[in-house]
């Protein structure tokens, strides 16, 4: 059993007009010091002990579907015997 | 001039789309549930707008792993018109049968009005019955149109004249005011204004009749002897 985090995020070369949006709104409610702010998701797999190369798969699973590598970039932790 | 329009769980613009081909075109055309796995019979495929699977996790991308894509991806090999309008573009960049992706637009809003459209190439199987250049009115209704690509894919869009339609004005951020592609071959077109929304005066505008228009000129030209 694996628990799965994914992390997807638009690359850095690419606009993040919500993370825009919420830069300011915390500029104006007061906090100068945060510089930017990057919007993205996060998701979580739950894989089963009959998947025998968890990471190859978490990658394949990434490049295909949950990330489009045109304007985003992703990243995982693996976690062991997760589930309660 | 037989078309299929695809119908995914949550498009909305497919009967437009049905009545623009059937009643103002004059051409026959199926709706065609996305779990269709052949589409030999029909000559054109267009892919409508809406929310395909409520646009999760990006617009356009459970979308593109339905069956029916791949009987899409070997009609565009075929090459067959294959058209994607909003939602349909957005499948279409998804499935990788055009480049580049879409970010949610600049100014983060919902934007429904009618823009005006700059034809940047009139020689492909959608544009040729316009003028090069020539100004049309169709409408947008989007939140997520702001095209994007890297700059080696900008340049080879431009050099292969894949760039089909600008908008006259910045609408949405897009790269260099992008509003609809070709695929290399220019047998795919997918664009965010919606010219099914555009085909008699009485909706606003029949700027986008030239184009259904273009693709039946262009297979009578090339499946009709003494056309």
């Amino acid at each position: 059993m694996y628990k799965v985090k994914v992390y997807v995020t638009l690359r850095e070369s690419v606009l993040d007009p919500q993370g825009k949006a919420v830069q300011q709104s915390l500029s104006s409610l007061g906090y100068q010091g945060v510089e930017d702010v990057r919007i993205g998701k996060y998701m979580e797999l739950q894989f089963d002990d009959s998947v025998r190369d968890v990471e190859g798969t978490v990658k394949e699973v990434c490049e295909k579907l949950l990330s489009n590598p045109v304007i985003e970039d992703y990243r995982y932790e693996i976690e062991e015997g997760a589930k309660q | 001039m037989k078309f299929a329009v695809i119908v995914f769980p949550g498009s909305n613009c497919d009967v437009d789309m049905y009545h623009a081909v059937k009643d103002e075109l004059g051409e026959q055309v199926d709706l065609v549930w996305h779990d269709a796995d052949n589409l030999d019979e029909y000559d054109g495929i267009l892919l409508p707008g809406g929310f395909s699977y409520g646009d999760y996790l990006r617009s356009g991308a459970i979308a593109h792993m339905s069956k029916v894509m791949a009987a899409v991806k070997k009609a565009a090999e075929a090459g067959k018109p294959v058209l994607g309008v909003c939602n349909g573009f957005q499948i279409l960049l998804e499935s990788g049968l055009l480049p580049g992706a879409m970010l949610r637009n600049k100014n983060l809003k919902f934007i429904c009005r009618t823009v005006e459209l700059s034809v940047e190439n009139n020689e492909t199987m959608f544009t040729s019955l316009y003028k090069k250049g020539e100004k049309i009115s169709i409408p947008v209704a989007h939140g997520e149109g702001n095209y994007y690509c890297d700059e080696a894919t900008l340049a080879k869009l431009q050099e292969n004249n894949q760039i089909a339609f600008t908008y006259a004005s910045d609408v949405n951020g897009s790269l260099s005011d992008i509003a609809g592609i070709t695929n290399e071959k220019g047998n795919v077109l997918g664009m965010m204004p919606h010219p099914e929304r555009a085909v008699d005066e009485l909706l606003g505008s029949a700027d986008g009749l030239k184009l259904f228009q273009s693709i039946v000129k262009h297979w009578r030209d090339s499946h009709v002897v003494n056309a």
